[in-house]
């Protein structure tokens, strides 16, 4: 029971960042589709440092990881700004493309570490498992793991930035109607670039809490295997609103977990439900809650379109 | 003359061409600073290696062998493509491609397997599994307001779990890979495969996803349905107070991209060229490259053929690197470097369009001061700042 528990909090850490950051970046009329490739360069900064940090007290280690995830996902986030925003570049189709390279440059980076170190070490996998054990605070045998709280500060942080300062509002602003902040004196693309910085802070963030939640070394190759898609789906169902965001992600997560450990209840086991079924399940409540809520969808209404200061 | 010359410069063909070329050459060049980087000694030699693919071999008929292995996964791939293309011309980003060929490998293999089906069943049914689930996004789109990528999205991941599932049934007991595809599910290659050095898998399946580029080129562009269809992507309120009925050509086109999506699954499974893991944990590539092969060849469904085709090669040219140094997944950098080039090719041809117009302009009014040339050249100037209003407006009608 505590290992589900454990498992839910942490995914929903996971998907709560991201959909933070996802929340952020589409706040400022960017869709960052490309929040998965975020979520891969921030782990494997954050994974390299902590192969590095090996004997370092533990809160340095911590706060270190935490801050160059942080910062790859950032330094990610500026091609999808630079594409995106300044050069008007079609957002689903750059949001993939970041995808996609993110995998394979943090594949390729990966083993050709790996390979310089040991030319018949052709994995890539990066050796951090000493490191991870700084994350985590054993209560009883409840594992609290550090990243728990990162999430927590950061769902507060984000409502009382969006909706209680003067630049949140104005980042607002910039999604739903461009045009109409621009002519009041609200640099949109400015205030667009700092949506999309914000996203790729909190994504980074995001990838070192996924990849270290399981138990073995993960490896680069399969990416971050579509939580940052699941953490769209958890934007979108909590309706681009942190605090729903953060239910959101606990109900998600609560999925999530639920395919890892299901064979540990007895009465779930005996269901004789496969695993992939819990995989599915909360793609398909998104697909279900879209389809019914859409009508009147709360999207920011310009999300997804270039601004052109001269249509005016 | 003058006037032919510096129309062909501004030429459509010719700009997505330009623009496609400057995509690749800049990737390549990505690429190759990367091989600079992990190892400067090999790395001429290895991006040499991409690029030849399966020219590496020293013998004509291996070479020809191995060029079949690239037209192999290239149907599909261009299939993918073709989905991708012709939802875009409605308007549509159908990023669900990948999903849709997923059940179409799903609905494939359990008939074959399964089933033990002839392969045209299996590819009619892949194609229903693929045109079922393009049919669900166009509905949740048309009726429900959803928009299209991210029903998308959730629908890949629910195509990838849903077909882990179904072929957990066919797999191979001691493996996670599904059993062989065998006998008359294996689509027939009528001597195809004789070409390429007796190469099985080469098989009609090539050949016929370049008739389904034709044919969709032709739909879109020369049949009334295509005209409705391209008409409800320019402007879904005009098409609809023309009397078109936009919701029906929504979910239409949805449709029919994720048949030729599910058709390109078929194309790949049932020649055996590969089997399905039933442990994969991320929906394959094969949809996502779809997109780099559509703007790669400029939203043209015969510019995507070639795209296709050069997208494969690259990405099949990754594995003659040499191992011991360089990762193969190098391939996939480039390529996914040329994707996101893609997002520029808006700005590329806009520039390119510019700079034309200017010198043209430079040009008409040089003219203009000698009398001779004076009412050819107005007649120019005037073409000109015409074909550079149309040029702002290629660029800002992209959303």
């Amino acid at each position: 029971m505590s290992l589900l528990i454990q498992y839910t909090l942490l995914f929903a850490s996971v998907l709560a960042l991201v959909a933070l950051g996802g929340c952020f970046s589409e706040h400022s009329g960017v869709i960052n589709l490309g929040l998965e490739g975020i979520m891969v360069i921030g782990a494997l900064g954050g994974a390299l440092t902590m192969k590095s940090m090996d004997s370092a007290p533990a809160a340095v280690t911590v706060l270190v990881v935490l801050l160059v995830s942080a910062l790859s996902g950032m330094a990610y986030a500026v091609l999808l700004a630079v594409a995106c925003i300044n050069f008007s570049a079609d957002q689903t189709l750059v949001g993939t493309a970041l995808n996609i390279l993110a995998t394979a440059a943090a594949t390729v980076i990966v083993k050709a570490i790996n390979m310089a170190e040991n030319p018949d070490n052709v994995s890539a996998t990066v050796k951090y498992v000493e490191a991870k054990k700084d994350f985590v605070v054993n209560i009883g045998s409840f594992q609290f793991n550090w990243f728990m709280l990162v999430a927590l500060i950061a769902l507060i942080a984000a409502y009382i930035i969006l909706y209680k300062t003067r630049f949140g509002l104005r980042l607002m602003a910039c999604g739903e109607n461009p045009s109409a902040a621009d002519s009041v004196g609200i640099n949109v693309f400015k205030m667009r670039w700092a949506g999309v910085m914000i996203s790729g802070f909190l994504g980074g963030i995001g990838g070192i809490v996924y990849i270290t939640a399981g138990v073995s070394e993960w490896k680069f190759e399969t990416g971050v295997a579509g939580f940052g898609f699941l953490a769209l789906a958890v934007m979108i169902f909590g309706s681009w609103k942190p605090v729903n965001i953060g239910f959101a992600a606990l109900l998600f997560g609560f999925f999530r977990a639920l395919s890892n450990v299901y064979s540990g209840f007895d009465w779930l086991a005996a269901l004789n439900i496969p695993g992939t079924v819990y995989n599915m399940f909360p793609y398909i409540i998104s697909l279900l809650v879209l389809a019914f809520t859409s009508k009147n969808s709360r999207a920011p209404k310009s999300e997804g379109i270039p601004y052109d200061k001269s249509l005016r | 003359m003058e006037k032919k010359k510096s129309s062909f410069l501004r030429n459509e063909t010719f700009l997505s061409v330009a623009a496609a070329i400057i995509c690749i050459l800049v990737g390549l060049l990505v690429g190759f600073l990367v091989l600079l980087a992990i190892k400067p000694e090999g790395a001429w030699a290895g991006i040499l290696a991409i690029i030849k693919n399966f020219f590496n071999y020293p013998t004509k008929a291996a070479a020809m062998k191995y060029l079949g292995n690239t037209l192999v996964k290239t149907a599909p791939l261009l299939m993918c493509a073709l989905s991708i293309n012709f939802c875009y011309k409605v308007g549509l980003f159908n990023i669900g491609a990948a999903g849709q060929y997923v059940v179409g490998a799903a609905a494939c293999l359990y008939a074959a397997l399964a089933w033990n089906m002839p392969w045209y069943v299996c590819m009619i049914l892949a194609m229903i599994a693929g045109g079922i689930f393009g049919l669900a996004v166009g509905f949740l789109k048309a009726y429900a307001n959803v928009n299209e990528v991210i029903s998308g999205i959730m629908l890949n991941w629910i195509g990838l779990y849903l077909t882990n599932m179904i072929l957990g049934n066919v797999k191979e007991s001691t493996s996670p890979y599904t059993v062989n595809v065998k006998g008359s599910a294996l689509i027939p290659s009528l001597g195809l495969s004789a070409l390429f050095s007796n190469n099985k898998y080469v098989t009609i399946a090539v050949p016929l996803s370049i008739v389904f580029a034709i044919l969709v080129w032709v739909v879109l562009e020369k049949t009334k349905f295509g005209y409705e269809l391209r008409a409800t992507g320019y402007n879904k309120d005009a098409a609809k107070y023309a009397g078109m009925n936009e919701k029906k050509n929504i979910i239409l086109t949805l449709m029919i991209g994720g048949c030729l999506a599910g058709l390109g699954a078929a194309f790949l499974y049932l020649t055996g060229y590969e089997q399905w893991s039933t442990t994969q944990s991320s929906v394959p590539g094969m949809g996502f490259n779809g997109i780099a092969a559509t703007f790669l060849g400029g939203l043209s469904p015969i510019g995507t053929i070639f795209a296709s085709f050069f997208i494969q090669h690259i990405t099949s040219g990754g594995s003659y690197l040499d191992k011991s140094v360089y990762p193969s997944q190098i391939s996939d950098l480039i390529s996914a470097i040329i994707i996101y080039l893609c997002g520029f090719v808006m700005f590329f041809k806009l520039v390119m369009n510019r700079r034309a117009a200017a010198r043209e302009e430079a040009k008409a009014e040089a003219a203009a001061q000698t009398p001779a040339g004076a009412s050819v050249s107005a007649a120019a100037a005037a073409d000109a700042r015409q074909n550079a209003d149309d040029g702002k407006e290629e660029g800002g009608k992209k959303e």
